[in-house]
């Protein structure tokens, strides 16, 4: 079995008497998927905040390549992870090719021929044309950005992959080739991924692992297969709206 | 009654002094953040061309007319004492030492500081900034310090454009409507300047600067979730630096022409 690539030990947050979630604990192997899934409000996305390092857990800690995420680590960590936000988050200012490789921009280290190569290179790698490159992110549809987020997001072809609701606000037919093509970068480069969500399809096309959070704790937890065959009832509460 | 009183007065204060901390921490933040490397001298470059080169219309329209309707407003005045030939000295000396750079600095608040907190609260609530954050690069250095220096550097040279049109305002006027003869009026205007107004100008100038970027930028990093959230930041902004403005202006005529 590989190791573990990412490790969340005891993580609990509050904000002032709002407890968003308390000890949770998830560990991701090396080339693994995970979904974390769960309903509105349950904080998917403020545990997806913390394991990236947007966000300080008030207690617990999170451990990469079995290290615990401080000092010089952290920036390893950074270095380490791409993430495609909720809404693509694409700097507005800058076109598309600048996006992609705006990681590398400051870095003195690729000129500005070897940054647009990249670009190009990732682009197509999601499937979008290199004429794409010199638009400018509100000149793209909601399913280009998404794909140009993660063009971004694997530009450093990185050893994580985070995925923060990556099919809100696509229609299905775009939703679909969305989660195909995470399900073939993740095989393409390696990467070990996490993937909030609450879409069914995106779930069963992208993970290989789920956890359930619910009132505040991880509720389930397990492989896909045992996801579709679990009798816990929030897991068929939440399968059952799109079987019927 | 009283009690809930109290307990509002006391929210009111608690409120204002939470506000205080928190620029002041954000203040600090732009100062430790921004005076190590790596520098972003193109965001810096790009600033004064927002900040400075496209405020100039608004400031010199501004003062071309302020000193215009100074002129008028001193000869209607001065000639109750039959003190019209003070006409262009009052011009100048007004339009350096306080309207310039108070009615300056209040135009590029509303334009600037504006925009300013617009963009960075859109960034906030579509995650753009906690983009630049997975990238490594710190939002407060990235876009926060560029702002700011740009700001300082900019409002000072727009205040003396604007100084400098606001005077030919006072002598258009002068000559073509109060019968100034335009050799004397420019004559007894740089007689009466020093080199001190210049200096409390270019003071006030860079103060006001730096007031109008932080509070732009502060509003807009801290703005509220959505829409609503971005226009309450915007509107924040304006109102924060103009007030903030014209006290400070106060204060540092104090400290600059201690009577």
């Amino acid at each position: 079995m590989n190791p573990p690539v990412i490790q969340a030990q005891g993580l609990s947050k509050r904000f002032v008497n709002n407890e968003v979630f308390n000890d949770i604990n998830l560990s991701v192997n090396k080339g693994k998927s995970l979904a974390i899934i769960g309903g509105s409000g349950q904080g998917k996305s403020v545990l997806l905040k913390c394991l990236v390092g947007l966000m300080q857990p008030d207690t617990g800690k999170i451990l990469f390549d079995g290290e615990p995420l401080q000092g010089k680590h952290i920036q390893k960590f950074f270095d380490s992870f791409g993430i495609v936000f909720q809404g693509a988050a694409l700097f507005d200012s800058i076109p598309v090719w600048e996006n992609i490789s705006f990681k590398f921009k400051y870095s003195g280290t690729h000129s500005i021929k070897a940054r647009r190569k990249i670009a190009s290179q990732k682009l197509d790698l999601v499937g979008l044309p290199s004429s794409n490159l010199d638009l400018y992110p509100s000149e793209l549809s909601g399913g280009m950005q998404k794909r140009v987020g993660i063009a971004r997001a694997i530009a450093t072809e990185p050893k994580i992959l985070f995925f923060d609701e990556p099919t809100s606000g696509l229609d299905p037919i775009t939703s679909n080739t969305i989660n195909n093509l995470i399900r073939f970068i993740i095989k393409e480069l390696g990467s070990t991924a996490i993937t909030i969500s609450h879409d069914l399809n995106s779930i069963r096309t992208i993970a290989d692992d789920i956890v359930l959070l619910h009132k505040r704790k991880i509720e389930w937890s397990g492989s896909i297969d045992t996801f579709e065959k679990t009798k816990n009832i929030n897991i068929r509460e939440f399968i059952k709206p799109s079987s019927t | 009654m009283i009690f809930r009183f109290f307990f509002k007065v006391g929210a009111l204060i608690f409120n204002l002094f939470f506000i205080i901390g928190a620029v002041s921490r954000f203040f600090l933040e732009i100062i430790f953040t921004g005076f190590a490397p790596p520098f972003y001298l193109k965001e810096i470059m790009k600033q004064l061309y927002r900040v400075g080169y496209t405020s100039l219309p608004v400031v010199g329209l501004t003062a071309f007319f302020t000193g215009g309707a100074l002129a008028l407003q001193i000869f209607e005045g001065g000639s109750r004492f039959n003190a019209e030939s003070v006409v262009p000295s009052i011009v100048a000396i007004g339009m350096v030492r306080e309207l310039g750079p108070v009615l300056g600095g209040l135009m590029v608040a509303g334009r600037v500081s504006a925009a300013m907190a617009a963009e960075i609260g859109t960034m906030k609530v579509t995650e753009q900034l906690d983009a630049l954050k997975t990238l490594s690069i710190e939002p407060v250095k990235y876009l926060v310090f560029p702002r700011v220096v740009a700001s300082a550097i900019s409002l000072p040279i727009l205040v003396s454009v604007g100084n400098t049109i606001g005077i030919m305002g006072g002598l258009f006027v002068g000559t073509t409507r109060l019968g100034f003869d335009s050799q004397l009026y420019l004559l007894n205007t740089l007689e009466f300047l020093t080199i001190d107004d210049f200096t409390s100008s270019l003071v006030k100038a860079t103060f006001f600067g730096t007031i109008i970027a932080i509070m732009g930028c502060f509003n807009g990093f801290y703005s509220k979730r959505g829409a609503e959230g971005v226009g309450r930041a915007t509107t924040a902004a304006v109102v924060s630096s103009s007030i903030l403005i014209l006290a400070s202006n106060y204060f540092l005529t104090e400290w600059l022409f201690k009577p």
